[in-house]
């Protein structure tokens, strides 16, 4: 009995053995075990948080004492559509637009300058000068913007020096922007929004530009182009995939940010905010999850419109 | 049949017997857990980190070895939703919170017997109905105070305000310029009983008896007044140290407040002044308040009996500009003076529309009364100009 169970042992491979044939012999095994504490990560933290988001968003809460009540009801997305909350979402949508287009309106000329023109430590500092904000808090740089735009501080001071505070005066007196000083108007708002994402914007149209061969640019002026011409038809095009990368990030950071529109503006709400109020101030979980995916819908939309563009097809 | 009887005896047993359960308090207190995480509104535990002559933390520490953590919150909205959230022992609740909290079960009955000092607590406020109900301490009262009209004494002169008009009215100040774009108003939904008060005397055919008791047509007087106020409104406060920036560099005038940032104000040489106008004002009473799963309930208990020391009682009330619910405490604080109780709105309790939450049963309007909820949501739209 014994002599017969020795040559078995002998003959059968240990476990490893086992394991190094097993993943030899199936070519997908081992990427697919690689890949998946990431791809729980993404399954059960990422989307379950977003499904029990889209959850929340059809319960209700008790009147009086704030408490959830889980029953399935479409009252928070008929209160969506009230004409405060569509305010809210529009607001905020114009908001992103135009800091978007303002980021990429003056990211885009250093972009292309950090690309094409800077070279040797001009260029790493320009690196440095675009990322040094980044090294700082979010909120020390706000706070700082906010002694900024006062009434009573730098930006006035400088302009009431220079003899050009009927300008200031004239800007904030415009309606739905301007307000009674720069920190509380919707220009101050948007002012912190384009410095705040700049850098976001900056980095990605310029890798976009860096990429495009010079060849390109010089045969382009060899067939006779127009610099301008030059700069519509093969710059720009190809600069796409960066813009509308940098532009994502502006777009979608605009849109979520509920703490630059309650130090700077005037107190007008953003979707952020009305989350941040419904769920922290008001108790109102439900609708606040209800609330949360309308920028998702926005976003969704803007990445649609983003690809019908073809923006993505140079990826 | 016999069945389904005693599963609805069982149901409702069950029903009746388990909530009770839950609330039983406290038999005694234990030793220490080393910890107690308290949700307060800024300024009112003070542990000597902003003026060092202001400490009433420290030693409570080293008597009972419980390191005190404070979250500091804005709004009554806020505490609420942050005691719905959890992780907390004690609240500070202002009346308009802690209804919600008792109706929502999120606080526990306090055994009193546990606080030897609450028999020094002004009597007016032992048992006020709104901690005190159904016959159950729901709370130990910490302090209270009024919201007046801080105002910038260079502007208004020896023309002091008088009245709630100067924020709610566009008008021309001392000064000889419009008040518009320099005032401000408080950014919670609890705002619109300010402007029911000033309705009260301002349109009393109105005949708003209580500024928290609105019907529909009160309540609209009232939206309407702030959306004219919101012309006029910068931008709102809502931290009590973002006010007292916009006082000294916003070019900020008048404003309902605490005596809060008048004292810090004061402290920096602002020229500021506080008022109760004509009209009267609204005000907290604020309880300290026990989570109904507070996990360190001993020294939850430890930090409720020392609340009530007349010293932090003095104390706070100089720092706070409130007023001690203790009396012993108006007597010889150095902080306080003397007349400082006096001057912070002690005799003028019965004058004060304690802020409390509005719902839908209200005795002065015949139960017809627009709740709580709706002048959240209200609110929302004020601030966006609808």
């Amino acid at each position: 009995m014994s002599t017969a169970a020795v040559p078995a042992t002998r003959l059968a491979p240990s476990l490893s053995d086992r394991l190094s044939t097993l993943i030899f012999s199936r070519r997908g095994l081992l990427p697919g075990l690689l890949i998946l504490p990431p791809l729980l990560w993404f399954g059960i933290v990422y989307l379950g948080s977003l499904l029990s988001l889209l959850a929340n968003a059809f319960f209700s809460i008790d009147e009086f004492s704030g408490a959830v009540v889980r029953d399935i009801s479409f009252g928070n997305f008929v209160a969506i559509f009230s004409p405060t909350n569509l305010d809210v979402a529009l607001r905020s949508t114009a908001m992103s637009l135009s800091v978007t287009a303002a980021c990429i309106a003056i990211g885009f000329p250093i972009a292309y300058y950090m690309a094409r023109h800077a070279r040797g430590t001009g260029k790493a500092l320009l690196y440095v000068a675009v990322m040094l904000p980044l090294w700082s808090s979010y909120l020390v740089r706000l706070y700082a913007w906010k002694l900024l735009l006062a009434k009573e501080g730098a930006i006035s001071w400088v302009l009431q020096a220079v003899g050009l505070q009927w300008l200031l005066d004239g800007v904030l007196s415009l309606p739905v922007v301007g307000g009674s000083s720069l920190s509380f108007s919707p220009l101050g708002t948007f002012i912190v929004f384009v410095y705040m994402w700049l850098p976001f914007v900056i980095l990605p149209i310029q890798a976009a530009i860096e990429r495009i061969p010079a060849s390109c640019l010089e045969a382009s002026a060899d067939l006779g182009a127009h610099p301008a011409q030059t700069f519509r038809k093969v710059i720009v095009p190809l600069a796409m995939p960066g813009i509308a990368a940098g532009s994502i990030f502006s777009f979608s950071l605009t849109l979520g940010d509920y703490i630059i529109p309650q130090v700077i503006g005037n107190s007008t709400l953003y979707i952020g905010q009305v989350v941040y109020r419904q769920q922290g101030v008001a108790g109102n979980l439900p609708f606040a999850a209800a609330f949360s995916l309308v920028p998702i819908v926005v976003i969704g939309v803007y990445l649609w419109l983003a690809k019908r563009k073809g923006a993505f097809d140079a990826l | 049949m016999r069945i389904a009887k005693t599963a609805a005896v069982l149901t409702t047993a069950l029903a009746v017997g388990v909530p009770s359960l839950a609330q039983q308090p406290l038999k005694s207190i234990g030793k220490g857990e080393g910890q107690v995480d308290i949700v307060a509104w800024a300024g009112y535990i003070e542990r000597g980190a902003t003026n060092k002559d202001f400490d009433w933390v420290t030693e409570f520490e080293k008597k009972t070895s419980c390191k005190v953590t404070v979250k500091t919150a804005g709004t009554s909205d806020e505490m609420v939703a942050l005691m719905n959230e959890g992780g907390f022992d004690l609240v500070t609740a202002s009346g308009d919170a802690s209804m919600r909290l008792i109706a929502g079960k999120r606080v526990q009955p306090i055994n009193v017997a546990l606080i030897p000092s609450y028999a020094t607590i002004d009597p007016r406020l032992q048992k006020a109905p709104w901690h005190f109900v159904n016959g159950t301490h729901y709370g130990v009262p910490y302090q209270w105070g009024w919201n007046v009209l801080m105002y910038n004494t260079k502007v208004f002169g020896d023309k002091k305000p008088d009245s709630w008009a100067t924020v709610f009215e566009e008008q021309t100040l001392p000064d000889g310029k419009s008040n518009k774009g320099r005032i401000q108003a408080f950014d919670g939904p609890i705002y619109i009983a300010d402007a029911a008060l000033y309705l009260m005397k301002k349109k009393p055919e109105l005949g708003i008896k209580d500024p928290y008791e609105l019907n529909e047509t009160q309540y609209k007087a009232a939206l309407d007044l702030l959306r004219g106020q919101r012309k006029l409104v910068g931008k709102y406060w809502h931290d009590a140290f973002v006010q007292i920036d916009d006082f000294t560099n916003e070019g900020v005038v008048a404003s309902s407040s605490w005596q809060f940032q008048a004292n810090i104000l004061g402290s920096k040489k602002q020229p500021v002044a506080t008022v109760v106008p004509v009209e009267g004002a609204t005000g907290w009473a604020d309880t300290t308040m026990m989570h109904s799963e507070a996990k360190h309930p001993n020294c939850a208990y430890m930090w409720l009996e020392h609340s009530l020391n007349t010293k932090l009682q003095g104390d706070l009330s100089a720092w706070f500009g409130s007023v001690p619910v203790v009396l012993a405490a108006c007597k010889g604080n150095k902080l306080l003076g003397d007349g400082g109780c006096e001057r912070q709105g002690l005799g003028s309790f019965e004058k004060i529309s304690f802020w409390r939450t509005p719902t839908t049963k209200c005795a002065s309007q015949k139960d017809q009364c627009v709740p709580y909820h709706k002048w959240a949501s209200d609110y929302i739209a004020v601030l966006g100009g609808r």
